[in-house]
């Protein structure tokens, strides 16, 4: 489908991309995850024959980008970064305008203009000029001219930005509906949304391609890193000993627990172990009251810090992770809103969905900021 | 390129733009043709022109500093370039478009001859060759600021930058005259002449033998020949940038009422030539 060979963009002495190699098969769903000027945006505009790569090749059904432009560009629906409207045309004269440049037949053009608005439920704005809409319909707008003509492939650079929880849930229904028939790249630095839609996660550091692989086997990655985090009542000494006594513990970290007269351990266990059981029995025989205990699996945003910033965060990270889920709902097996250093926690209620948004700063060398959304799976 | 040009034609009639430039250059022409045709009852229209031609240089940036430099800003390039369309048809449907606004306040100027005739005696033929030549002008003008459009993201800079070019192009012929007629000047000229293109070689190039060679090459030869044949130098300068006075051709035919056909395939060159500069302008920003 598309092959990626060698790509390099360097921006003078700055590389944008590094030597990326990849390809995508067709009737999948590919995520391009990353933090901010990763490369994402580049790769995917020399992708679509936006800009020219310093080096290597980008070959689209066998057209190469650069010798066969419009057949290989036939192939692509693309949605940049910034939806590219023309603000003084109503929504159907730009979708026209689109579809003719696409080379849509004459005939079809009225039918696939309205399914297409069908499809994106712009049909309400279709008379409207593009400069009143509101940035959500300005994106869908865009994402309609992305889809228009049903290409093969359909290429979203952040799909989502600007949009409300509603519609970033439409979206990505509408991203699955579209990947029966069409092979779909999209690209986020929204960790969150890129597994719950993609089937396929490629991890872009530096213009690096750091990891690819699905969802579940990234995850497996990080196995072993795994620990239980316990919240117990009681003197710090006592409960040492009791989690000496309890087998197949590896390493414990004691600190003090936010209540008072409280201890938090975080227990790393041998490998392949598991030793909740025994720890709660080792707990219960000394009536010692146990207040929490939890199992905290690495999730996929460890792997993303992990691969991202090249430290390993994730030990840090799931203490403060069970912190928060302490205060939340202790025993959320779930840790979507996990995340690093500096944790922010808002959670909003809207539309009846619970929206998790963490905020993490100074990820990236001190400047760079990663934002999440994240939506409660349990709550859908 | 239709769905461009249809587009681009579309939004300049939306904007207000089409409808200002228009009026604008229609109303300015009729100050003149009250003044000098209906007033002082002089018949030709083509004296008009040849007095308004100078509202170029403020109508042709209005028309052009918005082609590239808006698309660039509001990233609406990227639709473009990313759609199964060549890049030459992306440029020519934006030229043509705007080559289409500027025949309108042109194809009213028809009727001017007209009314002329309806009260005396008018020269149609001089008089409609001159609006032809003044619309090519136009379009040389337009091809010119498409290009200085294509080169930057602000339409401020894109306009300003055009006004310059075009005042530069209308004083052309006065300039020329202060330049020096002797031997050693022209001289002097051919040598500055070679080291810019040696220099532009080596700019593309990056060898420094190859624009070595060709300098030194130069030089010699403008030396020998001075030798030879000094008096090849006297007055060459001026001989020389005389040939690129572009508003020459349009006073020949409105002034003089010699219509120049070599002129006129000067102007038809002028325009593809700077839509072709448009074009690797384009190109060479996708790669760097």
């Amino acid at each position: 489908m598309i092959e990626v060979k060698n790509l390099v963009k360097k921006y003078g002495s700055h590389m944008a991309v590094d030597h990326l190699n990849f390809t995508v098969k067709s009737g999948q769903i590919y995520g391009f995850l990353g933090p901010n000027g990763a490369g994402k945006s580049t790769t995917m505009n020399i992708m679509t024959g936006y800009l020219g790569a310093t080096e290597g090749q980008v070959l689209v059904n066998g057209h190469d980008i650069l010798e066969e432009p419009e057949l290989a560009k036939r192939c692509i629906g693309y949605l940049p970064e910034m939806p590219p409207l023309y603000m003084e045309m109503t929504v159907r004269e730009y979708l026209y305008f689109a579809a003719e440049l696409k080379k849509i037949p004459k005939k079809e053009r009225d039918e696939q203009v309205q399914r297409v608005m069908m499809l994106v439920k712009l049909t309400d704005v279709a008379q409207r000029l593009i400069k009143n809409l509101s940035k959500g319909y300005r994106q869908r707008v865009g994402l309609a001219q992305a889809i228009l003509g049903f290409p093969e492939i359909i290429i979203l650079d952040e799909p989502t930005v600007g949009l409300d929880p509603k519609q970033i849930i439409e979206i990505r229904e509408l991203i699955r509906e579209l990947a029966k028939e069409h092979t779909v790249i999209l690209s986020s630095h929204i960790l969150a949304e890129i597994q719950e839609v993609c089937d396929y996660i490629m991890i872009i550091s530096k213009g690096k391609l750091v990891a690819s692989d699905t969802p579940e086997n990234l995850e497996k990655m990080l196995e072993g890193q795994q620990t239980i985090e316990l919240l117990a009542k009681g003197k710090e000494k006592a409960i040492k000993d009791i989690v000496k006594a309890v087998a197949g513990v590896k390493r414990a970290e004691y600190t003090p627990g936010n209540e008072k007269g409280t201890i938090h351990v975080s227990v790393t266990p041998k490998e392949g172990k598991d030793i909740r059981e025994s720890v709660f029995r080792a707990f219960a025989k000394s009536d010692c009251p146990l207040l929490m205990l939890m199992h905290s699996r690495s999730t996929l945003e460890d792997v993303f810090l992990e691969l991202t910033q090249g430290s390993s965060p994730i030990f840090n990270g799931q203490q403060k992770n069970a912190d928060v889920n302490q205060e939340g709902k202790a025993g959320d097996t779930e840790q979507e809103g996990a995340a690093a250093e500096e944790v922010e926690l808002v959670e909003d209620i809207l539309m009846e969905n619970v929206i998790r948004e963490s905020v993490v700063d100074n990820l990236l060398e001190g400047t760079e900021k990663a934002e999440e959304v994240t939506v409660d799976g349990s709550d859908l | 390129m239709a769905a461009i040009y249809k587009r681009e034609l579309r939004a300049y009639f939306q904007s207000m733009i089409g409808y200002v430039l228009t009026a604008f250059m229609v109303a300015f022409t009729g100050i003149y043709f009250m003044a000098y045709n209906l007033n002082s009852g002089y018949p030709y229209f083509s004296y008009v022109l040849s007095s308004i031609n100078y509202i170029l240089i403020i109508a042709v940036p209005l028309l052009t500093m918005r082609s590239f430099a808006e698309e660039r800003k509001n990233k609406t390039d990227q639709l473009l370039l990313t759609a199964p369309v060549g890049l030459k048809d992306i440029v020519l449907g934006k030229y043509f478009a705007m080559t289409t606004v500027f025949a309108v306040p042109c194809l009213i100027y028809c009727a001017f001859p007209l009314i002329i005739k309806s009260v005396g005696t008018a020269y149609l033929k001089v008089d409609y060759l001159s609006i032809l030549t003044f619309y090519l002008m136009g379009c040389v003008y337009i091809a010119v600021g498409m290009f200085l459009s294509s080169l930057t993201e602000s339409q401020i800079i894109a306009a300003v930058t055009t006004v310059g070019a075009l005042l530069l192009i209308y004083l052309w012929g006065g300039l020329v005259n202060f330049l020096p007629t002797s031997k050693v000047s022209g001289m002097i000229g051919v040598v500055v002449l070679i080291t810019l293109a040696a220099g532009i070689i080596y700019q593309m190039t990056k060898n420094w033998m190859m624009a070595g060679v060709l300098e030194a090459a130069g030089v010699i030869v403008t030396v020998i020949v001075s030798f030879v044949k000094g008096e090849v130098f006297e007055n060459l300068l001026v001989n020389l940038m005389n040939r690129l006075y572009i508003g020459e051709v349009f006073e020949n035919v409105a002034i003089n009422r010699l219509f120049d056909t070599e002129g006129i395939v000067m102007y038809l060159t002028l325009a593809v030539v700077f839509v072709f500069l448009t074009m690797q302008s384009i190109q060479k920003r996708r790669w760097s």
